[in-house]
């Protein structure tokens, strides 16, 4: 950073709200406000958009995991007389990294820029969920382009794949489904339909006789209610696990982080349903962005800018500014000021809102009076453990996990590959009709929840493994043993992997200080963007976001190559 | 497009709609003008393009054009660029049409009109038809002129097979696509082409809808092709014979001691009867051969027994005379009849029959003299004897033929019905289930165990009481059930045989209290000489007409509403009693089925005969039972109970039935 040219001192030096980081939550916050009228600096020590959403080349993510886990430059000395300045740490979201070539070409030159890798993958969204109606609403839209993810399977440890019957056209196809199986699904889906249409006709008018789940139903364990339908164990985990994407074992009470309720489950199949068929161009329920999740973030910041928020990269802030004598605390800001920024320059604003890595160490705070450390108190780092940890890994892959299809969503429900498995695998691949990767390889991405770092990453290796060829060290490949089996020899390559571990870090309302989330260990944005909209009423006060934007330009979009343009 | 709501019409829409008609009616003035001015210019053509774009539904400006097209390119054919350019608007003019409103009758046909004149490229049409098909995959029209293009194309009939499983695919809520499937199936299975053999193919297609009805029972496409599939199981292309009369090896008695075969016959002759599974045409003397010591019989005359005048039947029959002119006495004679030897004999779908079969029985001819019988009243209460057949007295139940591949078709319904006793909760499965099980009861070999015959009348039993609008629909499939478990076996037909003993111990089959609606399983029956089928539910008479050997038939209490019901009497020359009392025939003055029946006002027949000159006000006003009644030789009439029954319709009746001798239990004459 130090042999970039130093940036001119920015102008103005006040503002509303200071974001810190570009990820997705900071981002939508970001669009939100500036839409709103507020006035935004929004600020990114990254060279990129995105921060911990963003989507990289192979060197740039590889530096990135890997800075991440350093601890940051010292700060510049801190000499000012009008404030009391806290200094900030970086705590790393990232352990346990691990990053191996197998084929060094795959570094080229001509490959380099055409890789666009998620930090936070596996991702997509579904088409009827919040984030797609926040670009909606936001008009970010314009900056994005979709296409759908072909198809879905559940997997097992046999290595077999079944596409994940989703739809009535996919149970009529599925030929791994018995015909009174096909009959059950059909019928818990028409159930599921039912009752969904009663719920919405039941919330203008009161509908007798409209068929709907029990509301005791709705209160008992989903697993529960499916076994109730009944629907056989096969059906039930594909609904659960391929279906409404949950992570922990439900057979398993006492293992289970989080015992799913029936009204929740339908909620997650309500939405998998809606989704499907949404838009035109879309074929099933879930979509991604072409160059990868990192356009996402960025939409939004584009609109923020558009609404007039200023963008600064490559501009790490270094510390915090407080009033430094107790009389002069004004109540609102709880004694808040504003950052200096890595070029020293101080910048004011009322409120602050930061990346989910920028701390506090202790030992700054011990000399802070009480009052100042309730403001701080949301960047005192917690003990991460307890919020959970997301295993991830991405392996570059020459050839497909499934002839003929390219982007494509796998899952291992738990104990599916191995007995002591304690929650599903979820597993993306993507081609480079996303534009993510070169014309012959695909993009594999792994996540599953972990309660630590060894047992993730087993986890996923296990993963790989049943999805992959064994990898087999350079020097030593030869036309021996593995070869000869056919099943193996049918199996994609692997050319790069890296595996990590992601600690999560929650949302958080401080005042005029919060902190944004980091990303999570599921499948879509849903939790992410209900945290951000949440975070955004308790800072503006419960003022709806985007309720100016109407997406007015109701152009008729072309076709073009099956890409799906979402519209309202 | 299928489930939109209707919506209102807001002000602004229904103000657009009126100013839109004012256009469309100044518009549709001037062309009617041209079109009847024979005017064919350039502006005039031009303006039924304007008025076919508002309306594509205005049909005249469509055959406006045809003429148009016809005039300005009569003495140019030669001309062929003119030709094209002429057909290529014509296509344009269609195509925005179309676009307009996709399910124009007139525009589709127009554009095949214009095909047709084969100027035009098809491949075109194809890609403009998938365009319409993606925007409503079921759309009929469009699915209709795809196979009228295909049928213009070299594309393969494999090519458009996998265009149907492609769209099925998509989605299987479409009878459009299932619908094209069976033609074209139809055509592959009637070609025995290569993969294509019913015994392989037809499983596999079970399979596929399989997969429709199971993953939605509730949508009904898939139910069609599984019925459309079923029809392919059992129907059995090539015409077969089911059943004959005489059968084989019987001994035939002129009034001798053989009951079931007695037979007494006033004129000297007796039929012999040939019931096909269906409709066939060419049975004659030189398509089938009877060989017999009977003479006087060379040239036989085969008559199909249909009730409309058509050449095609499923019944023929044709009459052995047995008086010679020189005295008779007892003897035997042996007759031979041999079918299928030569060709002829054609179904209506163009099969010929080409199972030979040859079947041999003796006539015994006996001289007798019954005058006084024959004026003595028939009773249906007393004088009937339990009959103890012996189960060769009752061989004539027919065998399949083994020979037409009833394996496959018996394994693939038992599979069928395996797997739909598990749908059999709702009433589209009740309903297969009980079509299923009787497609197994009809082709199984007669007397087979495991014929669930109860399961069949209490599915459909189930069915009148659960769907009770579509109530007539069971109640008919029930009775068809009940009288082919009657007549499965000698045991359970033996149960209904009597003797009556006043007619020379004529055996007689009562089949009353059955709650009947409708008859069936009459090639079993056609022996039958006394019929008894009184206190049902029939609506009409249909089916007995091949019961050529009945000579008292009992339909009282019933449910015949006019003479009309009874029209297929007609062809019954041996009927000499009949009871129609309490039923309710007259009580409706508009009968339908007279419009399929010969009108009095289109008949100039009965004016010309005795009766109809005699009371002509009469004969109009009872001319359904004139009709009916004037073709029958009866001796005894019940009409009593019937709204018709009257002093009039009384004095009516013997003017018609001259040889009449009692009514309604009175003799008419000493």
């Amino acid at each position: 950073m130090s042999d970039l040219p130093p940036y001119p001192p920015l102008d103005p030096t006040t503002y509303d709200l200071i974001i810190v980081g570009t990820g997705v939550s900071e981002s939508i916050l970001s669009a939100a406000a500036s839409s709103s009228g507020t006035s935004v600096l929004h600020l990114d020590p990254n060279p990129f958009y995105g921060s911990h959403s963003a989507s990289l080349s192979l060197p740039d993510l590889t530096s990135f995991l890997h800075s991440n886990s350093l601890s940051p430059p010292p700060p510049p000395p801190s000499d000012t007389p009008d404030f009391l300045s806290v200094d900030l740490a970086t705590r790393s979201l990232y352990s346990s990294v691990e990053i191996a070539t197998f084929d060094s070409s795959i570094l080229d030159e001509r490959h380099s820029r055409k890789f666009n890798v998620d930090l936070c993958g596996p991702r997509v969204l579904f088409c009827a969920d919040e984030s797609i109606n926040l670009m909606l609403k936001s008009g970010s839209n314009n900056y994005v382009e979709f296409k759908s993810v072909d198809a879905s399977f559940v997997g097992d440890s046999s290595g077999e794949l079944r596409s994940v019957p989703d739809s009535r056209a996919a149970i009529f196809k599925d030929k791994s489904l018995g015909l009174m199986e096909k009959k059950q699904l059909m019928k818990f889906f028409k159930l599921v339909q039912a009752h969904l249409a009663a719920a919405a006709a039941s919330s203008t008018e009161s509908d007798e006789g409209a068929v709907k789940i029990a509301e005791e139903d709705m209160e008992s364990p989903f697993v529960d209610f499916l076994a109730k339908m009944p629907l056989p164990p096969k059906i039930k985990s594909i609904i659960l696990y391929g279906i409404a994407m949950v992570d922990y074992d439900q057979d398993n009470v006492e293992a289970c982080g989080d015992l799913l309720k029936t009204r929740e489950g339908i909620a997650r199949l309500a939405l998998y349903i809606t989704s499907i068929g949404r838009f035109s161009n879309a074929l099933g329920a879930l979509i991604y962005p072409i160059y990868g999740q990192g356009e996402l973030p960025q939409a939004f910041c584009r609109r923020a800018a558009v609404k007039g928020c200023i963008y600064v990269l490559r501009m790490p802030i270094t510390a915090l500014l407080l009033d430094k004598a107790s009389e002069l605390i004004v109540v609102e800001t709880g004694g808040y000021k504003g950052v200096r920024l890595a070029t020293g320059q101080e910048i004011f604003s009322q409120k602050l809102i930061l990346d989910p890595c920028i701390t506090v160490g202790s030992e700054s705070m011990s000399s802070l009076t009480d009052q100042q450390k309730e403001t701080l108190r949301v960047l005192v780092p917690k003990s991460i453990s307890s919020e959970g940890k997301i295993a991830r890994g991405i392996c570059i892959i020459r050839g497909s996990v499934k002839a003929d299809i390219s982007n494509a969503l796998v899952v291992y429900p738990p104990k599916s590959l191995f007995p002591e498995q304690l929650a599903a695998i979820r597993v993306l691949q993507l081609g480079s009709g996303l534009a993510v990767c070169p014309a012959d390889m695909h993009v594999l991405y792994f996540s599953t929840v972990c309660e630590n770092d060894d047992q993730g990453k087993a986890a996923l290796l296990s993963a790989m493994s049943t999805l992959i060829k064994p990898q087999v060290p350079e020097n030593l490949q030869s036309d021996s043993a593995v070869e000869n089996d056919t099943a193996e020899a049918a199996k994609p390559v692997v050319l790069w992997r890296a595996l990590y571990v992601q600690a999560m870090v929650k949302g958080e309302f401080g005042g005029s200080i919060s902190s944004a989330a980091s990303p999570d260990g599921n499948l879509s944005y849903n939790e992410l963007v209900e945290s951000a909209v949440k975070l955004y009423e308790q800072l503006m006060g419960s003022e709806e976001l985007f309720k100016e934007e109407t997406s007015p330009d109701n152009t008729t979009e072309e076709e073009n190559d099956g890409g799906v343009e979402i519209e309202a | 497009m299928h489930g939109r709501p209707r919506k209102a019409y807001k002000p602004e829409e229904e103000a657009a709609s009126a100013s839109k008609a004012v256009k469309l009616r100044s518009l549709q003035t001037q062309f009617m003008s041209n079109h009847h001015h024979k005017i064919y210019t350039k502006e005039a053509i031009d303006l039924s393009t304007k008025l076919l774009e508002i309306n594509p539904e205005a049909y005249t400006a469509w055959n406006y054009r045809k003429l148009a097209v016809e005039d300005t390119l009569s003495g140019e054919e030669s001309n062929q660029d003119l030709v094209k350019s002429i057909l290529d608007e014509e296509l344009k003019v269609v195509e925005s049409a179309l676009r307009q409103n996709f399910k124009s009758y007139g525009a589709w046909h127009h554009r095949k009109w214009v095909l047709s004149k084969g100027h035009s490229s098809v491949g075109n049409e194809l890609r403009l038809l998938d365009k319409f098909q993606s925007l409503d995959s079921r759309n009929f029209h469009a699915w209709n002129y795809r196979r009228f293009v295909v049928e213009l194309t070299n594309r393969s009939k494999e090519d458009e097979l996998k265009y149907t499983e492609d769209m099925i695919s998509k989605d299987f809520s479409n009878y459009s696509a299932w619908h094209n499937r069976s033609v074209l199936l139809s055509s592959f299975l009637a070609r025995k082409a290569e993969g294509f053999m019913p015994n392989e193919k037809i499983p596999e297609e079970y399979k596929l809808v399989h997969d429709a009805i199971f993953t939605d029972e509730d949508d009904q496409s898939g139910w069609f092709y599984h019925l459309w599939l079923l029809d392919q199981t059992v129907n059995v292309e090539t015409p077969l014979l089911t059943s004959s009369w005489p059968s084989h090896a019987r001994c035939l008695n002129d009034s001798s001691s053989s009951k079931l075969t007695t037979f007494c016959s006033e004129s000297g002759s007796f039929p012999l009867i040939l019931y096909f599974d269906q409709a066939v045409g060419g049975v004659s003397s030189s398509s089938v051969a009877v060989d017999s010591e009977l003479r006087g019989n060379e040239d036989l005359v085969w008559e199909p027994v249909s009730n409309k005048n058509s050449q095609v039947a499923s019944v023929w029959v044709a009459r052995l005379n047995y008086m010679s002119s020189e005295p008779c006495f007892p003897k035997e004679y042996k007759v031979k009849v041999r079918i299928g030897n030569s060709p002829g004999i054609v179904s209506s779908r163009g099969c010929n029959f080409s199972t030979p079969y040859e079947f041999v029985f003796t006539a015994h001819v006996h001289d007798t003299v019954r005058e006084d019988s024959q004026e003595v009243i028939v009773s249906w209460t007393d004088g009937f004897d339990i009959w103890d057949a012996q189960s060769k007295d009752l061989n004539f139940l027919v065998n399949l033929d083994q020979q037409m591949g009833l394996k496959w078709r018996q394994v693939a319904i038992e599979e069928e019905i395996e797997l739909f006793r598990a749908l059999s909760d709702s009433k589209i499965g009740k309903l297969t289930l009980a079509r299923l099980l009787m497609a197994k009861a009809m082709i199984s070999e007669s007397g087979v165990k495991g014929v669930h015959y109860e399961e069949i009348l209490e599915l459909y039993s189930d069915l009148m009481v659960l769907d009770s609008s579509h109530y007539r629909y069971y109640k008919d499939e029930h009775s068809v059930a009940l009288l082919h478990k009657v007549t499965s076996s000698t045991a359970s037909l033996s149960r209904h045989l009597f003797q009556y003993r006043d007619m020379n111990n004529s055996i007689c089959l009562r089949l009353n209290n059955l709650s009947l609606s409708r008859i069936a399983s009459v090639e079993k029956l056609l022996f039958v000489q006394m019929l008894d089928l009184s206190h049902n539910e029939l609506h009409s008479t249909e089916g007995l007409e091949a019961m050529q050997l009945l000579s008292c038939l009992n339909l009282s209490h019933n449910r015949i509403r006019s003479f009309s019901a009874l029209d297929s009497l007609r062809h019954l020359k041996q009927l000499r009693v009949l009871d129609v009392s309490h039923n309710n025939i007259g009580e409706h003055s508009v009968d339908t089925t007279r419009y399929l029946c010969s009108s009095p006002l289109s008949n100039s027949e009965w004016t010309e005969d005795e009766v109809g000159r005699q009371m002509p006000s009469l004969v109009t006003k009872y001319w359904d039972a004139y009709f009916v009644l004037r073709e029958l030789n009866l001796k005894q009439l019940d009409i009593l109970g019937n709204v018709i029954a009257g002093d009039e319709f009384s004095s009516f009746v013997p003017q018609v039935v001259p040889k009449l001798v009692w009514l309604d239990g009175q003799k008419l004459r000493s």
